[in-house]
Order: C-alpha cells, then sequence, then structure tokens
C-alpha cells in the first residue's frame, strides 16, 4: 500500500488548459506524444512511483545510505529493488532522444514524471536527477563516440551517472577549484584532486557511474573560464564498452545530513584517475550552464514535490483528527479556520507552482525544437527569466509548506514517527544546492533582467496580461480576481522599473538587497496569474466540479495569498543603506 | 497455445463507492475507474505462461460500457496481444448470469485452449461468473487456484481449504479463476504503453455474442427489489457496569449472532 495519491487530473488539466501543450504536440518531431498518449504514461508512471518508490521513501530516511569501510556505500534494499523496477519501466527515458533508446518525449513530460518520482522519494530521485544533468551535458558537448559509449546506458539507467563540482574552497564559486588534469599521451587525462557534497557520487543502484568532474589543465586562466569537465567512469570499458578495470579514486565519506538520508552525499578522492575530455579545455562552464537550466528547474519540482507530500499526509491526518468543537461543526480539525487556511494555502500554492514548472518547461521545449527562430528565441528568454523564479520559488515553498504540514499534525508532527518532519528535514536543502535561492536572485536581477535592457522582462508582464480582458468581460467572481492580478501585475511592473533605474544608476548593491524579495514577488504574481488563468479556462469547460474547484482556489489565491506582493515590493525597494547601518562588529 | 484472460473495470476501492439509487446499478462516476487487481492478476499468470513459450497468444476480454475500454488498454500494455471489449447499453444493469453469457459467447469462437478469470470483483463481488462461462462452454473448472501451472495438453494448480491443499488437474481446453495468492502483476513499462496504441481490439454488441434482449432478457434472473443509502454510522452502545455488564454484554452479542 502506499499514502502517496499522484495527481495526474491535474497536471492533465494544467498540461492541456494552462501551458499550452497543444503548442508542443503539433510539432513533427513530437508526432507520436499526442495529449492522450503523454496521459496515458503519465497515469501508469504514477501508479508506478506510487506503489514502488513511494513506500521506500521511509527507508531512505531511517537506514539511509551507509559508507562501508572499503569505500562502497550500501543504500536501504527498498531502494535498490524500486531502482531495478523502474529501470525495467522505461519511464526514466522518457524526455530523451529515441536516437539514444529515449522515448522521444517533450522535456514537460519527463519534468511531470520527475514529479511523480520525486514526490514519492525525493532522496531515491536525486540519483536519476542528476543521471539527467550528465546525460543533458554529454548531449550537447560530448563526442560521437562518447555519446555512442556512453547515453543509451545513461538514458536507460543501466548507468548512472554524477556530478563533480564543489570542492571544500570552492561551493558557490566554483571558479576556484583547484582538482588537476593532467593530459596523457594517448590523449586521456590523470585527474588528482579532492571533490564533497558528490550527490550520489557512490551507490548500489547500478555498477558503472560515469562521474562527470570539472578540474583544470595546467596553465589554465584563473576562475571559471579555467575549467574544463571530463567523464570519469568508475570502471574503464574494456574494448567490448563493457565495465573492466576499476578507476583510481575512492568516495572517502558520507555526509551525516538534516534530511534526504537515503541520498549518499559524498567525498571524493581522485589519484590520477583516467579522465575523458568532453568538448575542449576551458568549456567546462558552459557545459555546465547547458545542464543548469533543466537541474535548477527539476530542483524547483523538488519543492513541489515535498510540499505535495506533506500536504498529502497532513490532509488526511486532518481528516481523522478529531479535536474541539469546529465552526463548520465538522467532526475533524479540519472545520477549523486556522486549519482550513493552511490546507487551502498548500492546495493554492502548489497548483500555482506546478502550473509555473510546467509553463517553464514547455518553454523549454520551445525553445529547443520550434521551428520558427523568432519563437525560439522568445522562449530561450522565457525560460532564462522563469528558471531562477521556478527554483528559488519553488523550493521556499516547499519549506514553507511541508512546514505547515508538520503544524497541521501539532504536537504529533514534531514527532518522527509520524514521518511529517522527514518532508520538512528532506526540504530544507533545496532552497541551498544547485546555487542558493540568493544566487538565484542575484542570477535574476543580474544576467536575466538586463536582458534588451529589461524589455525581456516587460515583454512578459505584457503576456500576462492578455488574459485580463477575458476576465474581466466574464464578470462576477473572474472579474474580481481579474482585477487583483491586474494589480499585482502592475506593482510588479513598478518595481521592475525601479530595479532597471537603480541598476542603471549603477547602485548594484541596492539591486541585490532587494532581489530576493523581487524574485518572491515575481513568483507570488506569476502563481496568482496562472490560477486565475485556469478558472478562466476550467469554466469554459463541460466540468461543472472543475470549475468549481479552480474558481475556488483562484479566488484564495488572490485573496489571501497575491497581498503578499505589496509587502515584498516595498522590501525589494528599501535599498541597501539599512543593511549596512550597523558595522559587522556589532552584529 | 491460445490464452484469454477475464478482466473487469471496478471502481477504485480507495474511493467512496456508490450506487445510483434509482437504477441499483453502479454509479460509475462517483470514483475513479481501474482494472480489478485480480484481474491483472489472472493477466499475469497468462503473461508468464507467454514468456515461458507455453503460451503463444494472450488476449484480454471484458464487458463494460465504453470507458472500460481503459482497462483493456492497461491489460495491452502489461503485455496482452489483442483484446476483446463486449460493449452495448443494452447489457448495461446485466446479472452475473447474462454477463457469464455474454463473456461465453465472445470465447465460443474464439479457439482457446485456456480462459483465466479472477475468482471475484472487488464491487459486485459474486464469485460466480467464472463457474458459469465454464459451464456454459461445457469446459472444466478448476476454481480459487493460489498456485497454477500450465503444461502443453494440461493445467494444474493447487487450492487452499481450510484443512488441507488440494492438488487439482484438468486438460485443455480449461477455465481456471484465480486468488490473491498467485503472483503480483507487472506494471506496464514505457514500450508496452506504446505498443498498446497498435494493438487490435475487437468491439462486439448484444447480438455477436448471442445474448438476445441484453440485460433484461431471458437469461435475466436475478431482480433487484429494493436500493438503499448505506445508513450513517450511528454512536455506539455504551454499557454502563451496574454489576450486570458482563449479562449485558453476552445478550447484545447474542441478540446480534456475533456469538
Amino acid at each position: 500500500m502506499t499514502d502517496y495519491r499522484p495527481p495526474i487530473q491535474d497536471i492533465a488539466f494544467t498540461l492541456e488548459h494552462v501551458v499550452g501543450y497543444d503548442r508542443l504536440a503539433e510539432l513533427p518531431v513530437f508526432e507520436h506524444a499526442d495529449l492522450e498518449t503523454t496521459v496515458g504514461i503519465l497515469q501508469e508512471a504514477g501508479e508506478f512511483m506510487a506503489k514502488v518508490v513511494a513506500p521506500a521513501n521511509r527507508d531512505g530516511d531511517v537506514i539511509g545510505a551507509v559508507r562501508n569501510p572499503d569505500g562502497t556505500v550500501t543504500t536501504p534494499e527498498s531502494f535498490r529493488e524500486a531502482y531495478a523496477k523502474l529501470l525495467e519501466s522505461g519511464f526514466l527515458s522518457v524526455p530523451f532522444p529515441e536516437e539514444f533508446d529515449g522515448g522521444g518525449f517533450p522535456w514537460v513530460v519527463g519534468l511531470a514524471i520527475q514529479e511523480l518520482l520525486q514526490t514519492s522519494s525525493l532522496a531515491f530521485a536525486l540519483g536519476p536527477l542528476l543521471t539527467h544533468g550528465a546525460i543533458d551535458a554529454l548531449l550537447h558537448y560530448g563526442s560521437d563516440e562518447q555519446k555512442k559509449t556512453y547515453l543509451p546506458k545513461m538514458v536507460t539507467g543501466e548507468w548512472m551517472g554524477s556530478m563533480n563540482l564543489t570542492e571544500p574552497q570552492a561551493g558557490t564559486d566554483v571558479g576556484a577549484l583547484t582538482t588537476k588534469a593532467v593530459k596523457n599521451d594517448d590523449g586521456t587525462y590523470s585527474i588528482t584532486g579532492n571533490k564533497i557534497f558528490i550527490t550520489y557520487g557512490e551507490h548500489d543502484f547500478t555498477e558503472q557511474i560515469a562521474h562527470l568532474v570539472l578540474a583544470r589543465v595546467p596553465g589554465a586562466p584563473e576562475g571559471t573560464k579555467g575549467i574544463s569537465c571530463f567523464i570519469v567512469p568508475k570502471y574503464l570499458l574494456d574494448e567490448d564498452g563493457e565495465p573492466g578495470e576499476r578507476n583510481s579514486y575512492q568516495c572517502t565519506g558520507v555526509e551525516h545530513k538534516l534530511g534526504i538520508h537515503g541520498s549518499p552525499t559524498c567525498s571524493m578522492s581522485y589519484e590520477g584517475a583516467t579522465g575523458y575530455l568532453i568538448g575542449e579545455e576551458n568549456i567546462g562552464m558552459r557545459i555546465m550552464f547547458v545542464m543548469m537550466n533543466s537541474a535548477r528547474l527539476s530542483v524547483g519540482m523538488q519543492g513541489l514535490a515535498v510540499a505535495m507530500r506533506g500536504y498529502q499526509q497532513s490532509l488526511e491526518y486532518a481528516k481523522q483528527r478529531v479535536q474541539g468543537q469546529t465552526v463548520t461543526g465538522e467532526a475533524s480539525i479540519v472545520g477549523h479556520p486556522d486549519v482550513r487556511r493552511m490546507l487551502m494555502t498548500q492546495k493554492a500554492y502548489t497548483t500555482a507552482l506546478r502550473r509555473l514548472l510546467l509553463l517553464n518547461a514547455v518553454n523549454i521545449d520551445l525553445a529547443n525544437h520550434h521551428p520558427d527562430e523568432a519563437v525560439r528565441t522568445r522562449a530561450s528568454e522565457v525560460v532564462g527569466l522563469l528558471t531562477p523564479i521556478s527554483k528559488s520559488w519553488g523550493t521556499d515553498l516547499g519549506v514553507e509548506l511541508s512546514s505547515m504540514g508538520l503544524q497541521i499534525h501539532g504536537g504529533m508532527g514534531f514527532i518522527e514517527e509520524t514521518g511529517a518532519a522527514q518532508h520538512w528535514r528532506d526540504s530544507r536543502i533545496t532552497p541551498i544546492y544547485e546555487g542558493t535561492n540568493g544566487v538565484q536572485a542575484a542570477d535574476l536581477v543580474g544576467r536575466k533582467m538586463p536582458v534588451r535592457q529589461g524589455q525581456s522582462f516587460l515583454e512578459f508582464l505584457g503576456e500576462m496580461r492578455e488574459v485580463l480582458p477575458e476576465l474581466e468581460a466574464a464578470g462576477g467572481d473572474l472579474a474580481a480576481i481579474g482585477g487583483k492580478v491586474a494589480a499585482a501585475i502592475d506593482l510588479l511592473e513598478k518595481v521592475t522599473g525601479w530595479m532597471l533605474r537603480t541598476g542603471a544608476s549603477g547602485d548594484v548593491a541596492s539591486v541585490l538587497a532587494g532581489s530576493v524579495a523581487y524574485q518572491s514577488q515575481w513568483g507570488e504574481t506569476i502563481g496568482g496569474w496562472l490560477m486565475a488563468k485556469s478558472a478562466l479556462a476550467a469554466s469554459k469547460l463541460d466540468d461543472a466540479a472543475q470549475a468549481e474547484e479552480q474558481l475556488a482556489l483562484a479566488k484564495y489565491y488572490a485573496t489571501h495569498l497575491l497581498p503578499k506582493t505589496a509587502g515584498l515590493a516595498g522590501q525589494a525597494t528599501a535599498g541597501a543603506g539599512d543593511l549596512f547601518a550597523l558595522a559587522a562588529d556589532r552584529l | 497455445m491460445r490464452i484469454a484472460v477475464l478482466i473487469k473495470q471496478v471502481p477504485d476501492t480507495w474511493g467512496e463507492r456508490k450506487l445510483d439509487l434509482a437504477t441499483g446499478r453502479l454509479d460509475r462516476d462517483a470514483s475513479d475507474r481501474i482494472i480489478d487487481e485480480i484481474g491483472e492478476r489472472a493477466l499475469e499468470v497468462a503473461l508468464q505462461a507467454r514468456d515461458a513459450k507455453t503460451a503463444d497468444e494472450v488476449v484480454v476480454v471484458t464487458m463494460g460500457p465504453a470507458p472500460a475500454a481503459e482497462a483493456v488498454k492497461k491489460g495491452l500494455s502489461m503485455g496482452a496481444d489483442s483484446g476483446i471489449h463486449i460493449s452495448d447499453d443494452a447489457l448495461a444493469g446485466s446479472d452475473t448470469w447474462t454477463t457469464a453469457e455474454a463473456l461465453a459467447g465472445a470465447l465460443r469462437e474464439g479457439g482457446f485452449d485456456l480462459v483465466i478469470a479472477g475468482n471475484e470483483s472487488t464491487d459486485g463481488r459474486g464469485g460466480v461468473v467464472p463457474a458459469m462461462v465454464a459451464e456454459l462452454l461445457g469446459l472444466p473448472l478448476l476454481a480459487e487456484l493460489d498456485e497454477v501451472t500450465i503444461g502443453a495438453g494440461e493445467v494444474s494448480g493447487s487450492r487452499g481449504v481450510d484443512d488441507a491443499i488440494l492438488t487439482v488437474s484438468a486438460p485443455l481446453p480449461a477455465l481456471v479463476s484465480i486468488t490473491e495468492r498467485t503472483p503480483e502483476p507487472r506494471f506496464p513499462n514505457l514500450r508496452g504503453i506504446m505498443g498498446a496504441k497498435k494493438k487490435p481490439v475487437a468491439g462486439q454488441d448484444s447480438s455477436a455474442v448471442g445474448v438476445e434482449g441484453g440485460a433484461a432478457g431471458p437469461g435475466a434472473h436475478s431482480v433487484v427489489t429494493a436500493t438503499a443509502e448505506r445508513p450513517p454510522r450511528s454512536a455506539g452502545t455504551i454499557v454502563e457496569d451496574d454489576g450486570t455488564a458482563a449479562a449485558q454484554l453476552a445478550e447484545f452479542l447474542a441478540k446480534n449472532r456475533l456469538i
């Protein structure tokens, strides 16, 4: 049995009516990926994840991944069994090119499957997630031979991958890394150095692991311009392309962490390991940036996933738990206004977040596959804007909503036995890794906002406004929701103007000081917009229950959650002065 | 060898199941529709025989309204080679005998060596359809098998009863019904799901399966006399111990035929 109920209906509704899946399905490259087929796959994938992966989540937390004295790592038995079945299912391969044994589906379908997998178990799903990152890098920059050798097995999941960036002195500042790569006579490189925080750096899911390792060749330029990227397989391949001799590196430790205990976070020591250069020397950062967009979106999805698992669990608990007389007369605590507020907030935010993440992914597909260059270029700009918002807003909500799930449990939420605490502990890493949310905000205002002197952002606000006339014409609640969304967009435009002017005046500190609030304001506003769009779309369907639900959620969002944007606007434009009013030694 | 597997679409047991009080029939919109798990297990038995090359072809057979096509598709995704979907408004609300007649009608000309069914569905829970189909087709019935072995000209298996395990066998063609003790059904994989789109499904109406008159025809034996909403749960009886509590409890249990 399982306690996870995959939200397939809402994913299908979002694809069809909110984020424009038809824009992808009509492309010749996705001829086989019509909506019906896609939803059919999601249904089966959801059932699979709920029955096979979700029950293992608790083992991941309680048993965890353990390093043995010989440097091997043992994961919980239920993790290994679930991975073997997942490999067999083929669901991992869905969004990759058919040429490499993938399903050839749009990235957005892959992301929807990620929701199902990650909600089932965040710690388990990290392995496949990092493998996807490695596949992405090889797809774009690998040689034909490297692609032929590694991709088919990594796409199916028979081999896994890992990403080796961080070193003790080089975290957010990846340019400070010192791992060395010295070229050998046969064209391979000898890699020597220490890496930390390597997710699934060592494990027992698969025999072979293809590590992607960042290192410097002798005489490389300082900083990020001197980084190269190498494939370092756990086992060197023999003449038949099969794993042979063990490569020269060790997993020297597995971290003890606040959460995601099932995911082995490894320290790696490379001792003259054989590595194969990807692309050219010194383009390692470019390769990393390729996978960054999709990896950051995937981490945003972790926020939704952990919030969903917490929501479903706290809802079940609230329906059973009887405490005191309720205002509605309902027997359980769902009749208390404050509990209801938390449940509605969980439902409205997770629904809005799913829409943002899937919209982001649709734009990745448009940017990669649309025949019209203008569409591709614009979609790429939209991906640039939405990705830091998806990552940061998604993971902030993941922490907030899983904490709310714990709160709904009352005292029992603080007791590990109920499992509510695990979701909150698991969620806490997500605003930190794959670029902290502060770094996301700096990326938003520093790299993305200046695109075409701010025009990319302002055009997106215009695209959001396109739904307003129809909401107004619909009258009633829809018009009222539209009015609130319009005001939020106006406010966001105002703050964007302030950011652009302040940046232009050279006051970088003030722009950065307000960037996190500004980033949240974007998330909150986009959420309101997409919920209004959903309510409008549902009102046109022959489905009274769906229309009622989407309207209720959009209305709750517009009246209870959207007002936050006013506070965020004030914070975003407050400047840096007060932050530095006290010298550091007086803090 | 050709194997037919009887499957059924039922309301998800996780949700709240309801009857339409006006007709006395299942309210199919009240909950999610899924393929009955016992049918998936029956299919698993057949697919394992095909994996072992004992069987060449596996056909899933169902009767139900249009949405039951989803159950057939699921069977095809799991690996069945083709499907038969009996669907006709005239058959809505059929009782077990009419259902068995329709299924037998669809199976009669199929040239099947073996028919596998679940022992009972999670919705109607009649548990008689497999036996009725065997009777109508004149096939030997091996009912309620916990374990099934399919051989070239014979099927055998074991059935647990109160104080023994019976080992039974029958020459083919035969009909087998299985219990929840048979192996877990496999999950459809991506290849199976994509492949299912191209597999044939034969649609059949009541005349094609030879059920004249449909649900209300001469074959219908059962009549629904009344339907009622399940009464809300009432508060439990509290026995206050004034020295006679034990006697009161015994009386309560006896009255409700619990002892």
